[in-house]
């Protein structure tokens, strides 16, 4: 009977870890894809301005997409639909977005960066998909994100697609009055 | 304690309550094998009957019988019940009738936590099946229940769902770590690893992977749940989360499961092949090793189930490559088989003819499975009925064809009375023809394009359809027949010696038929 709990303890013990381990798949899997760059995952932190230089023999198309999501009612649309840039190059580019709707709405923008291994070359210093957004109903405004192509990017890419798409987030956002109001 | 012992002594050996209370409270390992078997044998059915649902609205294109609402909970139910009530309980139910009589020992050991692990069964099940008739309906998301269908869209019963798979998954966990802990304590003397017999060798790996990957499976239905009711967003893109990141922990799952659906039956099949063959297993190390290797294995291809997600070049090779590489152990094991019967003095009573048709089906399967594990190929199959056809004929003609065989194999054992050969055979030919009927022309289907769980279809597929239904009817319709076998040989009949079969070899033949309530009280000497 002693050997019999000694072992029982260790294997469930295994069962507990395995469970566990199903929630450190979470954080690995983001870690993994920001390492990699696989799924087109841009970093959700800015990027430091780049001091090397700009190669001007290589230019890369970038387009931009923008699509809010189905229950998202904002206009959301960029300035322009594509630029031609050299690596290295700072560029800042506007995404309009208009709230419609009588009601204030809180957004969110999710980057996706096509093709996928691309993701680690596209670097942000500045965007609007690092906080959430807010427009009052009726207005509008220009949300900016300022980026730059690492000169390193492989050379079989020569076109990157970047995508946002906006989501519909006022049910769960937390007004920072509030926050301040459980500080004092 | 031992004066309850004493007392019992002094009655008949197998002493034990009557009715209904010697089912409930039960700790014996043959009460509780026959209990999950029977458990399965009823699941079986009604998921079976979901089949014919299925079946049904697909035996003419268009619109029939089912709203496509319904057809999906049949399809999503179907799957749920068989793998999780049809095909593990059932395994569970051989390795607690057979495990403690092949190793000598005399009972599981922990008989208390044996009891538990099959009664919340029913449970399970009930909640699941009731579900159904909920306003709204029951899961309808497939058996994989992918995020953001299984959350954003999915109908209210899927918290029932969630906990359904939480019972399940608990009731399979204590049933491995019971039957390690049996397997690893409780040898008779001289029962040394490597002179186990196959089945236990098998399953003693399929439980750890049981512990390994149960717990995966309850985080990914946990998730669901704090997604759909308590506000996290592990799956969902707006709170940052990814629904791509669903399917890698679901498969993380689900591909260790169906090996746990697959390796017990080696295990069987190792055990008929020698007795009616007449020989010893070939290569009886080399079993055990493949049977390990494909566990390990099983823990590194569970991408392959997502080419079409978009994975970078890398990796659709490491896990094409990774996939076939497991086509190795499995091609030794099939060879072994073989070899076992080359020049062989064979014979073909019915557990043998269903253990040759899981040879050649199986590895029917496992071909298509290695035309899906080509990346490019892939693309063109992916949740087409290609797929189906191939999961069909490694659970269907591979497990649950393994689970009759063994049902046959050793239900003289079980029962004390020879079955009706003339009956088991006609349900084995019966249920060879349809399968076949059933299965094989969803290949076509697949490679032609229709797409899977979906209740209507394009014009061109018609005659291919309603030729599957047919043998699904008949394939149905065949397992009543092994209804009537097992009902009448528990009943009675020819008596059955104790080796039973005239090859066969091993500790469970050297006890009477039927077993006694008790075996090996005193363990046994093993040559």
């Amino acid at each position: 009977m002693q050997a019999h709990r000694a072992l029982v303890s260790k294997l469930l013990l295994v069962a507990l870890l395995m469970f566990g381990f199903g929630y450190a798949l979470v954080p690995l899997y983001e870690v993994f894809c920001e390492v990699t760059g696989l799924n087109g995952k841009t970093s959700n932190t800015p990027a430091a301005m780049l001091v090397d230089g700009v190669d001007t023999s290589r230019e890369i198309t970038i387009e931009f997409l923008a699509r809010p999501n189905k229950d998202m009612p904002w206009i959301f649309k960029p300035e322009i639909r594509r630029m031609t840039v050299h690596p290295g190059e700072v560029h800042v580019m506007n995404y309009l977005a208009e709230n419609p709707t009588s009601q204030f709405i809180v957004g969110q923008a999710v980057p996706s960066v096509s093709p996928g291994q691309a993701a680690l070359y596209l670097h942000k210093i500045e965007c609007f998909c690092f906080t959430q957004q807010q427009l009052a109903a009726g207005k509008n405004m220009l949300m900016p994100v300022q980026f730059y192509v690492d000169p390193a990017l492989p050379a079989q890419f020569n076109t990157i697609t970047l995508n946002y798409t906006l989501y519909d987030v006022t049910a769960s956002w937390q007004p920072e009055t509030q926050i301040e109001k459980i500080g004092e | 304690m031992s004066a309850i012992t004493s007392e019992h002594d002094d009655h008949a050996h197998d002493h034990k309550p009557s009715g209904i209370k010697r089912w409930l409270f039960t700790t014996n390992h043959k009460d509780i094998g026959s209990m999950y078997l029977i458990f399965a044998l009823l699941m079986f059915f009604i998921g079976g009957a979901m089949a014919m649902v299925i079946r049904l609205e697909l035996f003419q294109p268009g619109m029939q019988f089912v709203e496509p609402q319904f057809f999906n909970q049949m399809t999503t139910v179907h799957g749920l019940i068989m793998v999780f009530g049809a095909v593990m309980p059932a395994f569970t139910g051989l390795a607690n009738w057979m495990i403690p009589i092949m190793i000598g020992a005399p009972d599981m050991a922990l008989p208390r936590m044996n009891n538990w692990s099959f009664w919340i069964l029913p449970f399970a099940f009930l909640i699941l099946i009731l579900s159904l008739f909920m306003p709204g309906g029951g899961p309808d998301f497939g058996w994989t229940f992918y995020a953001p269908l299984s959350t954003t869209y999915s109908n209210d019963s899927t918290a029932l769902f969630v906990f359904a798979v939480h019972i399940m998954g608990i009731s399979s966990i204590m049933g491995a770590i019971n039957v390690i802990v049996t397997i690893w304590n409780m040898r008779a003397p001289g029962m040394t690893w490597m002179k186990m017999p196959l089945f236990v060798w098998t399953w003693f790996i399929t439980a750890f992977l049981l512990i390994m990957v149960m717990p995966v499976l309850a985080t990914v239905v946990t998730m669901v749940l704090t997604d759909k009711y308590f506000g996290t967003s592990f799956f969902d893109a707006a709170g940052g989360g990814d629904p791509v990141l669903f399917q890698h922990i679901f498969w993380f799952f689900g591909h260790p499961e169906v090996y746990i659906m697959i390796l017990p039956a080696f295990g069987i099949v190792s055990a008929i092949i020698p007795t009616f063959a007449r020989k010893r297993l070939f290569g009886y190390a080399s079993m055990v090793y493949a049977t390990a290797s494909i566990a390990i294995l099983s823990f590194l291809v569970w991408a392959h189930h997502m080419f079409t997600t978009g994975m970078p070049v890398f990796a659709t090779l490491f896990f094409m490559y990774a996939t076939m590489l497991i086509a190795v152990p499995t091609g030794v094991k099939v060879f072994n088989w073989v070899a076992t019967m080359w020049r062989g003095a064979m014979t073909f009573e019915v557990p043998m003819m269903f253990a040759l048709a899981f040879i050649v089906l199986f590895t029917i399967g496992g071909f298509s499975g290695l035309m899906l594990a080509i990346t490019p190929a892939d693309f063109q199959y992916h949740d087409t009925y290609f797929v189906v056809a191939h999961f069909h004929y490694v659970l269907v003609t591979g497990a649950v064809f393994s689970i009759i065989a063994a049902a046959y194999y050793w239900l003289p054992k079980w029962t004390g009375y020879m079955y009706d050969e003339r009956l088991g055979q006609l349900h084995f030919w019966c249920s060879l023809i349809s399968v076949n009927l059933l299965f094989f022309p969803m290949h076509f289907v697949g490679l032609a394009g229709m797409p899977r769980r979906i209740p209507d279809y394009a014009l061109q597929f018609a005659d291919f359809n309603a030729f599957i239904s047919v043998g699904g009817f008949l394939f149905g319709l065949s397992q009543l027949i092994f209804v009537w076998v097992v009902v009448k040989c528990a009943r009675g009949g020819e008596k059955a010696t104790a080796q039973v079969w005239e090859g066969a070899e091993g500790l469970e033949w050297e006890i009477p038929s039927p077993a006694p309530y008790h075996t090996f009280d005193t363990p046994p000497v093993i040559k």
